[in-house]
């Protein structure tokens, strides 16, 4: 694991090809707001990238527009690495809610997105039992959601999203509902999968602090219209815990940031 | 890189022997009490109106043409069962048959309303068309056209049961969650498979209180029908039952007919409620014991 992170520490971010280029993208809703105006983004491989800003800036926007959830008004998303017809992306899609069917089983939630693709239980089951293993929740592949907390189903929304062995993670404020202890931990869990594993991550969040513990990039946005007023690299280097989250150079990460935040949230102001 | 667990594996399993208090000891015997309490409260009732019928007819000295004894209805009914048991058979068969096609013509009709709109906007008003003209209206004319009497019955009992499942299954497909179809969506899902896996599973809450009240409109369509067939036949119902009867003033027959039918109403409630109990109670709200 040390290797990898060594490779990635060596291989700045801006060395290495975009594997999603977000050029020009403006999306303007049929009642008139400008929820995105001309944002240009390169999302390199490996990176894990914050979009950080106001409520109301457009980040869930910006998200649907790389799903193809949402076409954008002008503008494209292209994925440079990917042959020009591929119609879906090898990607994933964490929401804010877990997102789970209340009629089926944990098991049989993390079994959709196999399922869709055509695999039958028994093909399918060795690897959904590996992901609900990864976030520790192979104890409850029977029960259904409604019997499980808010962090656990969370889990399992998440388990869904590693099934398919995505190679781009994309999420929604995924943990913004949750208790702080277990945001932590789900925190840590996730930059430990991403570690083992790689992907390229794109993460929507409100808080500075979230950001900062996890993010090597942190892209600030700003509202009416919605776009991006700054790009800060965060060079801390990883397998980062909780001595990180309690270090003065957190802090000053933490500080940097916030003020880029303010700053932008005071722009958005004037108009 | 497992996560620890978080959380007790269930509610059930903690053990019995924890101290109540006072207060949980008057919760726990309160809901024992309800429960026990909505089976035999209803009973009761039931037990105290005959009775209250009974001996009204005695204090009041009602003949029995006009109002007979609750005991002479149920030896009527054992008496007469002979006929009776062969028009309970003909109903039931017109009452089952008409919510079978009604069942599979509302779900059918509402998977394709979902399916396109334009036939959704095409059909949607004769089928609101049909549901607000009364049967009663239109049976005749039906029970004229149609040849086999049985069909007649049918197709009436059918257009009375048909709407409940046709609407409530139509709000049921167009009610999936959002996000959960933004998901089908991502991973490429197929029409069929968002249909199979989402749309379908959406609706089961929406469709079973459909089949709930149309269960009880089959019933009402079919006897309605049969009044207005008013045949006297081999293919006769307890509707017919109950006409010919009134003909002759034979009161008791009257009433063990009409007491067949409302066996068979709550027959049929019960047997939907069972079912949609069956089919809900893992996950849906409406099925589920809350914990207190
Ligand atoms: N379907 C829609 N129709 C009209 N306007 C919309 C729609 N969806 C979003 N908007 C508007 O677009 C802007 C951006 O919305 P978006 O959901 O992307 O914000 P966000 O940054 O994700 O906010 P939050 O942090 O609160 O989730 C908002 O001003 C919102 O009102
Ligand atoms: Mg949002």
């Amino acid at each position: 694991m040390t290797a990898m992170v060594e490779k990635k520490m060596q291989e700045t971010p801006a060395q290495s090809a975009p594997i999603i280029s977000l050029k020009g993208v403006s999306k303007t809703f049929s009642n008139g707001t400008v929820a995105l105006n001309n944002m240009s983004l390169d999302i390199r491989q490996g990176e894990f990238v914050s979009l950080l800003g106001p409520s109301g800036c457009g980040k869930s926007t910006a998200l649907r527009i790389v799903t193809n959830l949402t076409g954008p008004t002008s503008g494209k998303v292209e994925w440079p690495q990917e042959r020009a017809n591929q119609k879906e992306h090898e990607l994933s899609f964490v929401f804010q809610e877990p997102t789970l069917m209340p009629w089926a089983t944990v098991f049989a939630n993390v079994w959709l997105p196999l399922r869709l693709k055509g695999l039958s239980r028994k093909d399918a089951e060795d690897r959904v039992m590996e992901a609900l293993q990864m976030v520790g929740l192979d104890q409850f592949a029977k029960s259904y959601p409604r019997e499980l907390s808010g962090g656990m189903k969370m889990r399992v929304s998440i388990a869904r999203a590693l099934v398919t062995k995505p190679k781009v993670l994309l999420m929604d404020e995924p943990f913004a509902a949750l208790d702080e202890i277990t945001r932590f931990k789900l925190n840590n869990d996730i930059l430990n999968l991403w570690e083992t594993f790689g992907w390229t991550v794109i993460f929507v969040t409100h808080s500075v602090f979230e950001s900062v513990y996890l993010s090597n990039r942190i892209v600030v946005m700003a509202a009416r219209p919605g776009r991006v007023v700054n790009d800060m690299p965060i060079d801390a280097p990883y397998p980062r815990d909780e001595s990180f989250r309690t270090s003065s150079v957190y802090a000053g990460f933490c500080r940097d940031v916030s003020g880029a935040l303010h700053a932008a949230m005071g722009s958005g102001e004037e108009h | 890189m497992s996560v620890a667990m978080t959380g007790d594996r269930g509610v059930s399993a903690q053990p019995e022997a924890i101290p109540l208090d006072a207060e949980e000891l008057k919760r726990a015997r309160a809901a024992k009490i309800e429960a026990v309490g909505r089976w035999v409260i209803p009973i009761f009732v039931l037990a105290a109106t005959v009775v209250l019928w009974d001996r009204v007819c005695v204090w009041k000295e009602v003949p029995h043409y006009i109002l007979p004894r609750p005991g002479l209805v149920f030896q009527t009914l054992l008496a007469d069962w002979s006929i009776l048991s062969i028009a309970l058979l003909n109903t039931l068969k017109i009452t089952f048959g008409a919510l079978f096609i009604a069942t599979a013509g509302g779900l059918g009709l509402a998977i394709l309303f979902t399916q396109s709109k334009w036939i959704e906007i095409s059909f949607f008003p004769y089928a609101v068309i049909l549901q607000v003209t009364p049967i009663i209206a239109i049976a005749p004319l039906i029970l004229i056209y149609v040849d086999s009497l049985t069909a007649g019955l049918l197709i009436c009992a059918w257009i009375v049961a048909f709407f409940p499942i046709l609407s409530n299954t139509t709000l049921g497909l167009n009610s999936a969650d959002h996000n959960l179809q933004n998901l089908f969506r991502l991973y490429g899902a197929s029409r069929w498979q968002t249909l199979r896996y989402l749309r379908l599973p959406s609706a089961m809450p929406y469709f079973l209180a459909g089949l709930k009240i149309a269960g009880g409109l089959s019933l009402i369509g079919a006897i309605v029908a049969e009044f207005v067939a008013g045949s006297a036949g081999s293919g006769s119902g307890l509707a017919n039952q109950i006409l010919e009867a009134s003909y002759r003033l034979n009161m008791p027959r009257m009433y063990a007919a009409l007491i067949l039918i409302s066996f068979t109403g709550i027959l049929i409630f019960l047997t939907m409620t069972l079912i949609s109990h069956l089919l809900l109670r893992k996950w849906h709200e409406s099925a589920l014991k809350r914990e207190v």
